[in-house]
């Protein structure tokens, strides 16, 4: 039987991959911001397991809100990217430090 | 049983194409990586019961989110081959990382007990659809946080307007002002005079 803590280890396992996105493309913006999402995506994955779980439909609404932070986050990141390669010709992030004011 | 084969295949296919995103060599092929985890992970929020979530995350995550991902890397002309140069010297480090992390959070998800403080509160089941039950928590219990949520909307967008914005100086734009205090009598106009007759200014 599927029970609640399946569900929370694809949720751990999602994550831990997520954090691996983010160390091992250290250089590369957008795979660090899609590794981002497949952390949100973890997040909220276990805010449905315990919705379901416990029967309080207060996890799915924070899954809605986690949903929305994360959409305005790859809006706003993606923008960012976009003006920063639009400066320099690259999108390497060691370069960001050289950056002023 | 349905439901345990349906779980395995969508956990599997999840974690999979998760594992595919940060290891393909194509950014192009991360995204489509990710369009994929993403269609699985609302087939597992499908089995728990969540119909609007995962609806909302196949139309949020896939129709927009990921295709905006896949607009910028198609538009930026950038060199992804230099960018993978830190990549195998991080790896071994980055795996000892992840490991570390997911013990810590498998034990952390099995020592894990429902208190009563947790099920206390808990809305009773009734028999309305998953998404009226929501509607009524989100436009009663939740309406302050739901507005907030669409005013984080509202400055994402005018944020992500304002940044990427630019007055560009080498395009010939219509003048408006000109145009609107423009006078008939000092206006080109086209004329066709007969032979001989001339032109009166």
């Amino acid at each position: 039987m599927i029970g609640l803590t399946h569900y929370l280890t694809v949720a751990a396992i999602l994550f831990t991959v997520g954090v691996l996105g983010i160390f091992l493309n250290r250089r590369n913006v957008i795979l660090m911001l899609m590794a981002i999402e497949l952390i949100l995506l973890a997040v909220n994955i276990n805010l449905v397991a315990f919705s379901a779980y416990l029967g309080d439909l207060t996890g799915q609404v924070l899954a809605m809100f986690v949903l929305t932070v994360a959409a305005a986050e790859a809006a706003i990141g993606l923008a960012i990217l976009v003006i920063f390669f639009r400066r320099r010709g690259s999108i390497a992030v060691d370069d960001v430090n050289r950056m002023r004011g | 049983m349905i439901a345990a084969i349906a779980f395995y295949l969508f956990a599997t296919l999840t974690i999979a194409s998760a594992v595919a995103v940060i290891f393909a060599r194509n950014p192009v092929h991360s995204v489509l990586w990710l369009i994929l985890s993403f269609f699985n992970a609302a087939g597992l929020m499908l089995l728990m019961g969540a119909e609007f979530i995962a609806m909302l995350v196949v139309i949020v995550y896939v129709g927009a989110v990921a295709v905006l991902f896949l607009f910028v890397v198609m538009m930026l002309d950038i060199d992804f081959a230099q960018l993978r140069s830190g990549f195998t010297r991080n790896l071994p480090f980055g795996i000892i990382i992840a490991m570390i992390l997911l013990a810590e959070i498998v034990v952390a998800a099995m020592g894990w007990k429902a208190g009563p403080a947790l099920s206390g509160r808990a809305i009773p089941a009734t028999n309305q659809p998953n998404i009226v039950a929501l509607g009524q928590l989100l436009y009663s219990r939740y309406l302050f946080a739901f507005e907030i949520a669409g005013l984080i909307l509202l400055v994402a967008m005018v944020g992500a307007i304002v940044l990427t914005h630019r007055s560009r100086g080498d395009l010939r734009t219509p003048k408006v002002s000109r145009q609107i205090a423009r006078r008939p009598d000092e206006a080109i106009r086209n004329m066709d005079p007969g032979v001989g007759e001339g032109m009166k200014l």
